[in-house]
């Protein structure tokens, strides 16, 4: 049935099926970017009941409710059909993400402003959950069995796509005026909100002229829908022991591995490296630009080939170079040791010291800030140190000229702080380089899991049993990569890499239940 | 390989009570109501074991299965799990 579906049907199926789920992950990646603005308007310091809220927003939507919302949607799309669940998702999603951009600031109506971003980003969370396995359902189902990694593959861009988007619309906005304008509570950070719903009138309207997916239908017609696909999924010994090998030999590895590539890379950067705003976006940008490519041609090898190999392959290569890539970053920006241990002759004062003093009673602190070059990378000194009369310098001007209590929120400390780190356009070029490795692997493990989970259950539940392994992989497993980050640094601070344990371990353990477990065949007849 | 699937479920079986100690006994020491990490913080822990449990609970299962040769043969055809 399926080599009988035109080729201008089927680029119609991906289109409609991949700017559909581009447009769902760019709205829910708008959220997490903007969340320090977000959390200003709607979250306030020192409020805790808007601090839980916040908490649950960030943590509940990505942990709990998107595998909720792969059952509840998997379950609807093997009922009803995939078309209108995940048109569903997609309306449920762009609505939520308007909405989030009209709710008033805290300031405005107080503690309904949290409560209501709070139900909104749940709901964000609820409709990715759906659409991911609908999307990769509906167009495996009109795909022959020689190309489906390759039509499938198109929907594994959409992530990575929606991430650039979304990157790439902040920035503008940013850029078009003052951070007051954008940040302010009606400013510019509500404008990606509500840009989305445009995307997703114009998505909704594409999908809804398409037809249901012929494998479904046919099912319908047959009257072989399953009465209860969430039962049939998971109490059926044959099905759940292969939605369990999906999660733990495939889907888990490929979690962390994408969450590192794409989002702790970008963090580490940023925080670790000290790398500027500017440039830690723009090597992400072009990483994701040139490596995009690769997952159409990841799917399409897995069509050749198989998908088990190339993403194993993607998983060890993790395993095996996250440490020396990172490594790479942390030692190429290391202008701490550099300033300890360099030769001082090689440096270069691009802006002499500023020096700012505040006065608090008998003391004064001084801040000063350098700009600097060492080897080409440019990068912020700033000083920070405590004179008082105890110390018995005499000071000009006198303390008292000094102007009175500004109550200064930092503590005076001799240690330089370094920051703005500008790399030199070699250095860069070699992050960007690095990146794109990460990426690539990205596209390795995520270009043929589609077809991979489409193949390995029944047309009746498949909607339902591959959507919750591969929320569990991505939202959990890939979603847990900073918070065990962070639990890794704060008991071994003494190594800045160990947060990269936890995917490295994830990826191997994962590798290994693959190797071991799951098998190289492609399903040819997925109309069972 | 068959041998080697069932001895590994072994090690299934027995990795998902590790992980959930080390997942209660870190929220142990790290919950802080002073604090202001995200690992302080008791609501996220609330939430991180309360979704783990059952995925763990998952892997023991999947070790089960394992060790009782379940995954000896894989179907060739997502028919044969009709």
């Amino acid at each position: 049935m399926n080599e009988t579906i035109s080729a201008k049907t089927i680029r119609t199926v991906i289109g409609a099926s991949s700017v559909g789920t581009m447009i769902e992950w760019y709205d829910f990646y708008i959220f997490g970017m903007l969340a320090k603005t977000i959390s200003t308007q709607f979250f306030p310091e020192g409020n805790s009941t808007a601090a839980l809220l916040s908490t649950l927003a960030i943590f509940a939507a990505g942990f709990i409710v998107r595998p909720f919302g792969a059952l509840v949607f998997g379950r609807l799309g093997d009922l009803i059909g995939r078309k209108y669940t995940f048109l569903l998702t997609l309306i449920l999603m762009g609505g939520s993400t308007f909405l989030i951009g009209l709710v008033p600031g805290y300031k405005s109506i107080g503690i309904a402003a949290p409560l209501l971003v709070l139900l909104l980003r749940l709901l964000q969370g609820l409709a990715l959950g759906g659409e991911y396995g609908g999307a990769a359902t509906y167009v495996a189902e009109h795909a022959p069995a020689n190309k489906r990694g390759f039509y499938t593959s198109w929907i594994q861009t959409t992530a990575t796509i929606g991430l650039f988007i979304a990157l790439g619309v902040i920035m503008a906005v940013k850029l078009n005026m003052s951070d007051e304008q954008f940040n302010k509570e009606w400013g510019g950070w509500r404008y990606p909100f509500w840009i989305s719903v445009l995307l997703v009138i114009v998505s909704v309207y594409i999908r809804m002229r398409m037809h249901e997916s012929p494998l479904f239908s046919k099912l319908k017609a047959e009257g072989k829908v399953s009465k209860n696909p969430l039962k049939e999924s998971f109490s059926n010994k044959a099905n759940f022991k292969m939605v369990l090998l999906a999660l733990f030999g495939a889907v888990m590895g490929q979690g962390v591995i994408w969450y590192t590539g794409q989002f702790y890379a970008q963090s580490f950067l940023e925080t670790k490296c000290g790398l500027e705003f500017e440039q830690s976006r723009t090597i992400m940008l072009w990483a994701i630009a040139f490596a995009t490519p690769f997952f159409v041609f990841f799917g399409w090898l897995s069509d050749k080939i198989g998908r088990k190999w190339i993403m194993l392959i993607g998983m060890l290569m993790g395993v095996v170079l996250y440490r020396p890539i990172f490594s790479t970053f942390l030692k190429d920006t290391n202008v701490k040791e550099w300033m300890k241990t360099g030769d001082p002759s090689k440096y270069t004062v691009i802006e002499p010291a500023k020096t700012d003093t505040i006065s608090k009673g008998d003391t004064v602190l001084m801040h000063s800030k350098n700009k600097l070059e060492y080897n080409g990378i440019r990068f912020t000194e700033e000083k920070f140190d405590t004179l008082s009369k105890e110390m018995g310098y005499t000071l000009y001007p006198p303390l008292s000229s000094f102007e009175k209590d500004k109550s200064p929120t930092y503590a005076a400390d001799k240690k330089p702080v370094y920051s703005n780190v500008h790399l030199s356009t070699s250095t860069y070029w070699k992050f960007v380089g690095l990146v794109f490795i990460m990426i690539l692997m990205v596209t390795m493990v995520y270009g043929p899991i589609a077809a991979f989970l489409v193949e390995m259950f029944p047309t009746k539940i498949r909607y339902t049993s591959m959507s919750l392994p591969y929320h569990i992989g991505n939202g959990v497993f890939g979603g847990l990569v900073p918070f065990i980050g962070l639990l890794l640094t704060t008991s071994f601070p003494s190594d800045p890499l160990v947060g990269l344990w936890y995917p490295i371990g994830v990826a191997a353990l994962c590798f290994i239940i693959g190797i071991i477990y799951l098998k190289n065949g492609i399903d040819e007849d997925v109309t069972d | 390989m068959n041998t080697l699937k069932k001895y590994l479920g072994l090690i299934w079986l027995i990795l998902a009570p590790v992980v959930i100690y080390f997942l209660v006994s870190g929220a142990i020491t790290h919950i802080d109501p002073n604090g202001k990490k995200d690992i302080n913080n008791p609501v996220i822990w609330i939430i991180i074991i309360t979704i783990f449990t059952p995925i763990a609970i998952g892997l023991m299962i999947f070790g089960w299965y394992a060790l009782k040769g379940e995954y000896d043969h894989l179907p060739d055809n997502s028919n044969e799990i009709n």
